[in-house]
């Protein structure tokens, strides 16, 4: 049957490309580059989640790492103005970094080969009918099942919120800034004061 | 779902939690000179868990271990006695560092609200039943810890030791959770008992011992334990003698938690294929760290390298099944006391526009304060593991659970290395006996400082004689495991 060729093609495209642009990542010198790499290694991965049936999760990805993440990090690498490197990527460890990734995947090819499916579980995949919700199954399962951790997670949020403005913001002594609460508050008879002069003569202001 | 029952159950974490955000909205809105506020409400924090903690082990029915949040997070004895150790080691470094942070108008309820913040992580890390828990814990206790370190942002080596720290960190977090994916993938399951169960039934599952060979790296990484050690000296150097304090003792207890909720409880089935690895971890610990620690001048970074061998003595317990799991629980317990107390005496000792760094400026503190020189002898001579202070009673016991365990050439290197090891401590105390003061300026401690320091060094002779006691209590807690 085609139809069932249709998704494991599909799976070796996209995780083709993923390994690819993984590798490129690391590999190319213009940091701009490896940064738009990742973005497509990013996709990729989506891709993958999505092959799976998993949208929410792929959606997220693309939301936050290609989207917010991504160009974060675009902005600072193109501010930064990180001049490429004349030498290759991996700089003077290159040889020795290669060697030692060589000689761990054959480590691991070694050790796995054909043995590593055995401990494996048997699953499959649960197809399911087309008005399945996964966000709605996800939710259930994170405010129930693993509220705990959910909620950990977001005290985790909260910390590193609370890290990020303590390491930056700079309360000056001289800093010169607007109170909005101040400005709200101001009356009409604040901002202007009406004064009674006597008028001044013509002639203190003809010669100019 | 989750009811009134799992709220009860993690009653102290969330004391704990909420108060940390309380004192962050205090700290915001009190007035410089009213902020000895922070630091009582911090205090009364600590009291109250710990009287939470300890209410349903006092109570008249015998204490039951319960899971909560189903399965997440389990509350049992283990856990508690860690816990209160916790509080207590917390209460000492949050009183040595409000004199230390208002010296250098560091003074901010920041501090306190990410100690806190820390401890809610610590906390779940001696408490967590499944992977996600235990991960998420380390992550908050890893979190506010890189903001301690960094937490005095002008002075450029804290910054650089907090770089340091955080890409280090998140290196070894990524291994970690590296490992427990693939515990995961070959468990099918998050629960650290249903990981128990399926190594028991496929010992040799090769993905299984792969996420064992990553989850140990990471949590060796956490511990300090060598060849995972490189941040430890660069940290305990460049942060704040305050936060050197902070991270050096209580974290120690929740990584010790960590690892055997990790080790011992999820993947105990798999022993035989980890004891090993532990073995030369110890031994590397403990020769790294006695032999480095010999050259150093600076004594922040000495305390540092102490630190990596009693790591790797407290390691040592592990290979010795249960025996050895409590003489190692009683190592790390009794060690986070000397820690606190070493470098709360440093705090201490660094006064306004005094920070102090080399051995050399501990120069002549008998002719200074004799009683201060003493307390740091009772801490420094138990670090040693001389008899008869704590130290040694502790080391005695991890000892014994390696040679019972068979392990009788590691045992011999371990007290070889203890005996160099004596050599750096006795300098130490050679420079505070029986050198001259340099300057004969007072030493100003606050009360309380001074009482926790008190408390901490004598506890290094107390906890002698209690030592039947607390080591009986470890090893029921390890036994109800």
């Amino acid at each position: 049957m085609i139809s069932d060729w249709i998704p494991v093609v599909l799976f070796y495209a996209f995780a083709g490309v993923l390994l690819a642009s993984a590798l490129a990542v690391i590999t190319v010198r213009n940091s701009v580059y490896a940064a738009l790499l990742l973005v497509l290694a990013f996709f990729s991965a989506a891709a993958l989640w999505m092959l799976l049936e998993a949208e929410f999760l792929a959606i997220t990805l693309v939301l936050v790492y290609v989207g917010a993440v991504m160009v974060l990090f675009l902005f600072v690498v193109m501010m930064l103005d990180v001049k490429s490197r004349e030498k290759h990527a991996l700089g003077g460890y290159g040889k020795v970094a290669i060697a030692v990734a060589v000689a761990m995947l054959l480590e691991m090819v070694m050790l796995f080969a054909g043995k590593l499916a055995a401990g494996l579980p048997e699953t499959s995949l649960t197809r399911h009918a087309a008005d399945y919700s996964n966000v709605r199954a996800l939710a259930e399962e994170l405010f129930t099942r693993y509220v705990f951790p959910f909620e950990l997670a977001a005290v985790l949020l909260l910390v590193a919120i609370v890290a990020a403005i303590l390491l930056t913001l700079r309360r000056r002594p001289d800093f010169k800034h607007l109170d909005p609460a101040r400005q709200i508050a101001v009356k009409a008879s604040d901002r202007m004061r009406v004064i009674k002069m006597p008028a001044e003569p013509q002639s203190s202001g003809d010669d100019k | 779902m989750f009811g009134w029952s799992d709220l009860v159950t993690a009653l102290p974490e969330i004391i704990v939690l909420s108060m940390a955000c309380l004192v962050l909205l205090v700290g915001l809105v009190l007035k410089p000179e009213k902020d000895g506020l922070l630091v009582s409400l911090t205090m009364l924090t600590l009291v109250f868990a710990a009287l939470v903690t300890l209410r349903d082990h006092l109570g008249a029915e015998a204490f039951v271990a319960r899971e909560a949040f189903n399965g997440a997070f389990v509350r049992d004895t283990f856990g508690d006695v860690l816990k209160l150790f916790m509080y207590m080691v917390m209460a000492a470094v949050v009183v040595f560092a409000k004199q230390y942070l208002r010296n250098r108008s560091l003074f901010k309820g920041e501090y306190f609200s990410l100690a806190l913040f820390a401890l809610v992580g610590m906390m779940v890390m001696v408490s967590g039943n499944n992977l996600v828990t235990l991960y998420l814990g380390l992550e908050l206790l890893a979190l506010s810890s890189y903001a301690l370190v960094a937490f005095d942002r002008n002075h450029l080596k804290a910054t650089e030791a907090a770089v340091k720290y955080f890409v280090l960190g998140a290196l070894a977090s990524g291994m970690l959770l590296y490992g427990l994916s693939m515990v995961y993938g070959a468990a099918g399951s998050l629960q650290l008992q249903n990981i128990a169960q399926a190594a028991a039934t496929q010992p040799d599952a090769r993905l299984l011992i792969l996420g064992l060979v990553f989850v140990l790296v990471g949590v060796a990484f956490k511990l300090g334990a060598a060849p995972f050690h490189m941040w430890v000296p660069d940290v305990y150097t460049g942060a704040p003698t305050a936060t050197t304090a902070l991270i050096a003792s209580a974290p120690k207890l929740a990584a010790f938690g960590l690892a055997v909720r990790l080790l011992g409880e999820g993947l105990g089935p798999l022993q035989i294929h980890w004891q090993s690895m532990v073995a030369i971890l110890a031994v590397l610990s403990i020769v790294i760290g006695n032999l480095f620690a010999i050259q150093q001048t600076n004594i922040k970074r000495l305390f540092a390298y102490s630190t990596i061998s009693h790591i790797g003595f407290m390691l040592l317990g592990f290979v010795g099944g249960a025996d050895g799991f409590a003489a190692a629980m009683f190592y790390i317990i009794t060690y986070a006391l000397m820690a606190a107390g070493g470098f709360g005496l440093l705090i201490v000792l660094s006064g306004k526009g005094v920070e102090v760094e080399n051995i050399e400026d501990l120069k002549g503190l008998n002719q200074r304060n004799g009683w201060l020189a003493f307390l740091m002898l009772l801490i420094i001579a138990s670090m040693a593991g001389f008899p008869p202070l704590v130290g040694f009673v502790s080391k005695l016991w991890v000892l014994k659970a390696a040679l019972d365990a068979g392990y009788l050439g590691l045992t011999i290197i371990a007290v070889i290395f203890a005996v160099i090891g004596a050599f750096y401590y006795l300098r130490v105390i050679k420079v505070m006996y029986f050198d001259d003061a340099q300057t004969d300026e007072a030493i100003v401690a606050s009360v309380d400082a001074r009482f926790f320091l008190n408390v901490l060094a004598i506890a290094q002779l107390a906890l002698v004689l209690l030592t039947p006691m607390l080591l009986d209590v470890c090893s029921s807690a390890i036994a109800a495991l």
